[in-house]
């Protein structure tokens, strides 16, 4: 059982800061959520803004994380043009199944040599990359909210709900890139 | 300082605590700054499709690394979210803004930016 250095680094981003992201988002969701008038004690809010503090700063930091290990360690072995010989654009796929030394993710999905994949590619990985970068600033965003209105959210209803839209966002824009990252994962694996 | 936003009225709970208020101008900031910085990765986007000149000019960030047009996207979308929030932040700073309408321009930003990112969308400008 071992994992070559392309595999880890995939697993880093995806599995690893994407599981964190994940359980910081719901924390601070639920968290966030709860936090009214009511509902909570004198001695119950500091506890739950420290961990609303830590929460939601993590969920920001492993955002940033994500999209920078994503896109500066991964994405390049995604895209690297490997098949092209003479006019053939993709002369380095034929007959491959799978990704291969001479025919990348990239590659791969765009000769559509495995059926019809350029989809995956041209719709699913050309929104993931892009989309994707919106988490780390909403993340930040509310992130930032949290920390600066500390407890006086609990009598802001509209501002919270304002920070909660915005950690929605975010987790809706990791969630596209997630989603596209393991389909993608699936059809044409980094090797 | 005065509690102009009446968070102890609201919230009982929050009387023994003894916070102080805060202005709205920093939250009106990051809210904004965000709705930018979406906003310009998606314009950068699309203009990279438009313009073969800013094509070269996203890609030129890349360096060696292989990224491609998305480095420059990127780093511009992540530069304009800080430096607006800087500035904004600076502007800002003590002073009472309407958040409610900057929540909302940030919104639209945001959304318009979204949407320039889907392929359809930036593609129908190559």
């Amino acid at each position: 059982m071992e994992l070559s250095s392309r595999e880890t680094w995939t697993v880093i981003h995806g599995l690893v800061l994407g599981t964190l992201f994940l359980l910081a988002f719901a924390g601070a969701l639920a968290g966030l959520w709860s936090l009214r008038p009511g509902l909570i004690t004198t001695a119950g809010i500091k506890e739950r803004m420290t961990r609303l503090y830590y929460g939601t700063s993590a969920m920001a930091l492993v955002a940033w994380a994500t999209v920078i290990t994503g896109t500066w360690v991964v994405y390049p072995w995604y895209r690297v043009a490997l098949a092209p010989s003479g006019d053939d654009a993709f002369a380095g796929c034929a007959g491959a199944v799978i990704p291969t030394g001479t025919c990348s993710p990239r590659d791969f999905l765009k000769s559509d040599v495995s059926g019809s994949t350029a989809a995956w590619h041209d719709f699913g990985m050309e929104w993931k990359e892009h989309i994707s970068w919106a988490a780390p600033l909403l993340a930040t965003a509310a992130a930032f909210l949290v920390v600066y209105y500390g407890p006086r959210l609990m009598a802001r209803p509209w501002l919270r709900t304002a920070v909660l839209v915005m950690l929605v966002g975010a987790f809706v824009a990791a969630a596209v890139g997630g989603a596209f990252g393991a389909f993608l994962n699936k059809v044409a694996p980094i090797v | 300082m005065t509690n102009t936003h009446h968070d102890t009225e609201v919230a009982p709970e929050l009387a023994d605590l003894g916070l102080t208020d805060k202005p709205d101008g920093p939250g009106a900031a990051v809210m904004l700054a965000a709705g930018i910085g979406i906003f310009v990765l998606g314009l950068f986007t699309v203009l990279s499709e438009v313009s073969e000149g800013i094509h070269t000019f996203v890609d030129a960030f890349d360096g060696d690394y292989g990224v491609g047009p998305l480095a420059g996207k990127t780093i511009m979308g992540t530069i304009a979210f800080f430096v607006s929030w800087l500035v904004l932040g600076i502007l800002w700073k003590d002073k009472e803004v309407d958040i409610k309408r900057m929540f909302w321009i940030g919104l639209v930003l945001g959304v318009l930016g979204a949407v320039f990112m889907l392929p359809p969308v930036f593609r129908a400008f190559a």
